[in-house]
């Protein structure tokens, strides 16, 4: 099999464009924007913030104990660490509970509609590549009213860092199936069983083209953290998705893996360069069935040089997607991590730069008096 | 099968050998699809604007790409109406048709006058062609073309034939008959000839065969006329007294384009146009992706939704966010738009109205989304309406558009149709110092203080003039702020589900719409002079009907009757003056292309009585149709009197 890896190192270097300035943005735009983006010169140092300081003086108002919170506070707790700024910080979000995310944060926010999150923020990515532009939508949300949205932002490899909030269910509807509930899931819209297969959200992405692909949960806020770091360090569009417990209408989807003690043989923790390999005592391991199929197998029996190596900077992204298959669904042993980390032009700095190559071109760019005498024109006295 | 009537232009006069003198001149060139009839029309319409005429065009294509060659479904026509005085449509009833092919003269004759003179391709009335426009008896033949001039042209042999001297493929040579008709129309109607043979070297630079067969083709055609001693045909329309500047000729959507470039260079703000191709607005899309050097972030989203969304997206950031679309894709952005109602963010929708419901009649135009454009979103959500009248309107109604969707921080819709966007009239080039500055800044600083003397910043505390909220744009260090499509606290912008916040929200919505009315001209009045109202009728127009009530009221104030024109650019709000004109007449008629939209507005706002005159077949008004509905109506009262 070929294993194409990128010579280049990602954009996991610090290299971001989430921190400040970083894109053209201001070498394209000049008047009333240019202005304030340039009269913005800030210290080069990241700025000092504590989780207060990220926290916004509305009450959340989730159901005691849902998974969101603690989503919430991993973020808050995060953005001090990373060095971002509140003003360059926006979150977009559609319409769900896991929508509502945005008013709980001290940064730019909106709370836009059903499946749209990627779209509004895809424009205000391409607006302002000067921002960093976070988009949290549910399952419902990014995968069914907002499916197409999704899978065009990924493949553009625009900069946004998208948070898929999956909890297998339609919350803020009070419980229907949804796009990722598993056939036979019995809701108040299925009383017989829902028909149809879910969605695999890491799958789906990965064939969308996604230059970086994660799955974390919501019963692990350092994975979490570690996930969302990556997502914002990373060149172009990320994709995390969170397993994320609705206590009202889906209790429990996904405690047969993330339960503390079910962990260790459930989850399988993908790191880049390291032998992929789980279970109380690391007996099990991730092994090549055929070139393009994964099997778990028992390391002992295999032996150790015979286990998959996890490689995240594959360009070719069929390997990702044979991990991503391994579980098909949170009952069977089920990868977690960064499934895929590629580097490839984002699409709002190219976007910038053909703006910048177009205005090189012209001795007067943009002159609209020299475009008006630019056809056949007569004068009339 | 038209409602058009006599044209009081003369019409050629075969008896008469020097070039006989026209005021006007209506000409349709017509043919297959692959025939290159649009270029043509094209071509002399720009001969005519070198040459000082006024003029209004006309192209009318099918919706397919390429039809099947020959049929009567393929034909694609090109009118132009070129005079020495004010034109403002592309004409009634052409004067001159020139039929490239059987199916265009059968689909196009029913248009023609009795009288007028018909141009015909003779080489292409072959069996096969003949049978493909369903003629069983060649028209050629029969008694079918008894009643006009005809002049018969073997104009692919004779193109052949000047190209074989060349040693171009026979093949080849036939693609270059358009521009054997072109030299000789050219030549009947006295138009220049280098603009076209200059256009053609430039148009195909290195391609030196291509040159050669069109130029020689060209001259033959134009040869032919003088050899075939056709000067009894030949008709001269003087230059049109216009007012001195440099012209040039425009479609609606160039000037639209040019508008908007416009905007952004007078708001001092970048523009984004997010939008999804649909015929007959993709082309405001290709203007705008082709000048990326002004800045332009063009994004051919993956579906309307997406678009305006994206445009949404970059207003929030600051930009000018515009998507341009036609009913479909209009009616697929109705929830998005409402989002920027309840947002208040600037947002401008452009919608090129062609033929509904569904896909309707994608190349030809109508006017029929004034309702959806008011009235289609969920919820109360009121927005500006503004509506184009002409081509060259499109650069000064883009301005205004911008300049109210930021003053007022709202979406707001733009109506222009498939007539206007494809339909070309002389522009003069607007003196670019003079546009208005329609900036209005970014708010960087706290807006209130409390009690506490704590500041702060109230995303929605209103401008009190305009009621207009501010405009923060992300960035802004210690003014962050959430929005969304909730209904808001009147002020703080949070989240509230409070009975009277809602009321006080909509109302303060709708006054923030209706406050525009303080803002904008009174009605746009043409009046006979008559002070004392005795004008026998009131014409309110809105949209591309403009040009035919002009041209029909050109008539019919000739023949001495007194008839006002109204015509309306702001449709939400009205002016504020347009109840007190209504109520000066005592006869309003409204035509529109459509089944009444306009005229119900207005009957339910100002409780008066109107005549709705409809029309929805894909064509723009003729000025003669309206002008004898209006002979109609008002023999009508006489009788009643
Ligand atoms: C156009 C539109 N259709 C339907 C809805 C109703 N709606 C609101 S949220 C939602 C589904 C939410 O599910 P999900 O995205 O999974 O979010 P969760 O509540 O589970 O976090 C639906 C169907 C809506 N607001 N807008
Ligand atoms: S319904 Fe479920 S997802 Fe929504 S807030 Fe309650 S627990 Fe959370
Ligand atoms: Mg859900």
């Amino acid at each position: 099999m070929t294993t194409e890896t990128s010579t280049e190192t990602n954009g996991s270097t610090g290299m971001a464009t989430g921190t400040t300035g970083s894109t053209g943005i201001a070498d394209t735009v000049t008047g009333l924007l240019g202005e304030v983006l340039s009269s913005r010169k800030e210290a080069a140092e990241p700025p000092v913030t504590t989780k207060a300081d990220w926290t916004s003086d509305q009450e959340p108002r989730w159901c005691p104990g849902c998974g969101d919170y603690s989503v919430l506070t991993a973020i808050q707790l995060l953005m001090p660490e990373l060095g971002a700024r509140m003003e360059n910080t926006v979150f977009v979000s559609g319409i769900g509970c896991a929508a509502r995310f945005p008013y709980y944060m001290n940064t730019y926010g909106m709370h836009t509609i059903h499946g749209r999150a990627p779209a509004i923020a895809s424009g205000l990515a391409m607006a302002r590549p000067d921002l960093d532009v976070w988009v949290i939508g549910g399952d419902g949300d990014l995968l069914s009213i907002g499916g197409n949205h999704l899978i065009h932002a990924l493949r553009r490899n625009i900069n946004l860092k998208i948070l898929l909030f999956n909890n297998q269910i339609y919350g803020l509807t009070k419980g229907q199936y949804s796009p990722t509930s598993e056939v036979g899931k019995v809701t108040k819209s299925s009383p017989l069983g829902s028909l149809a297969e879910p969605f695999n959200a890491i799958s789906l992405a990965l064939s969308a083209e996604a230059t970086f692909v994660a799955r974390t949960h919501d019963m692990d806020r350092a994975h979490m953290q570690e996930m969302f770091r990556r997502a914002y360090e990373h060149h172009g569009v990320a994709f995390v998705e969170i397993y994320q417990n609705c206590n009202v209408f889906n209790d429990g989807a996904f405690e047969l893996i993330t339960k503390k003690d079910k962990r260790p043989s459930m989850l399988i923790n993908l790191k880049h360069g390291e032998p992929i390999r789980f279970g109380e005592n690391m007996e099990n391991g991730v092994v090549l069935e055929s070139h393009d199929i994964v099997k778990i197998a028992k390391v002992a029996d295999v032996g150790e040089s015979a286990v998959l190596v996890h490689d995240e900077k594959q360009v070719n992204p069929s390997l990702a997607l044979a991990l991503s298959r391994l579980a098909s669904g949170p009952f069977m042993p089920t990868p977690i991590g960064v499934f895929r980390a590629v580097d490839r032009q984002e699409y709002a700095e190219e976007l910038s730069r053909q703006i910048a190559y177009s205005q090189d071109l012209k001795k007067n760019p943009g002159d609209l008096e020299a475009l008006l005498y630019s056809r056949a024109t007569w004068e009339v006295t | 099968m038209t409602d058009t009537i006599t044209e009081i232009d003369p019409l050629p006069n075969a008896s008469l050998d020097a070039p006989h003198q026209a005021p006007s001149l209506t000409i349709r060139f017509a043919g297959d699809s692959g025939d290159g009839m649009q270029l043509t029309g094209d071509r002399f319409t720009s001969a005519s604007a070198v040459f000082g005429n006024d003029l209004a065009t006309l192209p009318d294509f099918p919706a397919e790409i390429r039809a099947p060659a020959g049929t009567l479904y393929g034909v694609s026509a090109f009118q132009l109406h070129i005079g020495d005085h004010d034109i403002t449509t592309p004409g009634d009833a052409p004067n001159v048709l020139v039929a490239m092919n059987p199916a265009a003269l059968k689909s196009e004759l029913g248009l023609m006058e009795l009288g007028s003179t018909v141009i015909i391709n003779e080489d292409a009335f072959t069996e096969r062609n003949l049978e493909k426009a369903d003629y069983e008896v060649s028209p050629l033949q029969d008694s079918t073309l008894d009643n006009y001039s005809v002049i018969l042209v073997p104009m692919t042999s004779l193109t052949k034939q000047v190209c074989k001297e060349l040693d171009i493929k026979p093949r080849d040579a036939e693609r270059s008959k358009n521009f054997f008709a072109l030299g000789l129309v050219s030549w009947l109607y006295d138009r220049p000839v280098d603009p076209t043979l200059d256009w053609v070297k430039a148009k195909f630079a290195g391609k030196e065969q291509v040159i050669a067969a069109n130029t020689a083709a060209f001259k033959a055609g134009h040869a032919f006329g003088e050899t075939a001693e056709l000067s009894a045909y030949k008709q001269e329309v003087k230059p049109a007294k216009l007012p001195s500047g440099t012209y040039t000729n425009i479609n609606g959507t160039t000037a639209l384009g040019w508008g908007l470039m416009a905007a952004s260079q007078s708001a001092k703000l970048p523009l984004f146009i997010g939008s999804y191709p649909i015929t007959p607005a993709s082309d405001l899309l290709h203007e705008l992706s082709n000048r990326r050097d002004f800045g332009i972030r063009t994004f051919q989203a993956e579906d309307e939704i997406a678009a305006v969304c994206a445009a949404i997206g970059a207003s929030y950031g600051g930009h000018i966010g515009v998507t341009s679309t036609s009913g479909p894709g209009l009616a697929l952005k109705s929830e998005a738009i409402g989002l920027a109602v309840s947002l208040e963010l600037p947002l401008l929708v452009v919608d090129v109205q062609r033929g509904g419901p569904s896909t309707g009649l994608p190349t030809k135009t109508e006017a029929s989304d004034l309702l959806l454009a008011m009235f289609g979103r969920h919820g109360e959500a009121p927005l500006p309406v503004i509506a184009a009248y002409s081509p060259t309107h499109c650069f000064t109604i883009a301005i205004e558009a911008v300049r109210i969707a930021l003053k007022y921080k709202t979406p707001v819709i733009l109506l222009s149709d498939g007539y206007i966007a494809n339909g070309t009239e002389p522009w003069k080039l607007p003196d670019l110092s003079k546009l208005p500055d329609i900036s209005v800044g970014f708010h960087t600083k706290p807006n209130f203080t409390d009690e506490e003397g704590h500041e702060k910043y109230l995303p929605y505390l209103r401008n009190p003039e305009t009621l207009a909220t501010p405009w923060v744009i992300p960035g802004t260090p210690d003014l962050m702020h959430r929005i969304g499509g909730l209904e808001k606290e009147d002020g703080t912008g949070n989240v509230s589900y409070d009975p009277m916040n809602h009321e006080r929200m909509t109302i303060l919505r709708e006054e923030k719409i209706q406050g525009i009315a303080t803002d904008i001209p009174p009605t746009w009045l043409d009046a006979c002079g008559d002070e004392d109202g005795t004008a026998d009728l009131l014409v309110l127009g809105w949209g591309s009907t403009w040009g035919a009530i002009v041209s029909a009221l050109q008539r019919l104030r000739k023949a001495g009757h007194k008839i006002d024109h109204a015509h309306l650019i702001h449709l939400n709000p009205f002016p504020r003056d347009l109840g007190e004109v209504l109520s000066r007449y005592k006869k309003i008629f409204i035509p529109e292309m459509n089944r009444g939209q306009m005229n119900m507005l207005i009957r339910a706002r100002y409780l008066v009585d109107t005549i709705s005159v409809t029309k929805v077949r894909g064509l723009p008004f003729t000025g003669g149709f309206i002008q004898k509905r209006i002979l109609e109506i008002l023999n009508e009262e006489r009788g009643i009197k």
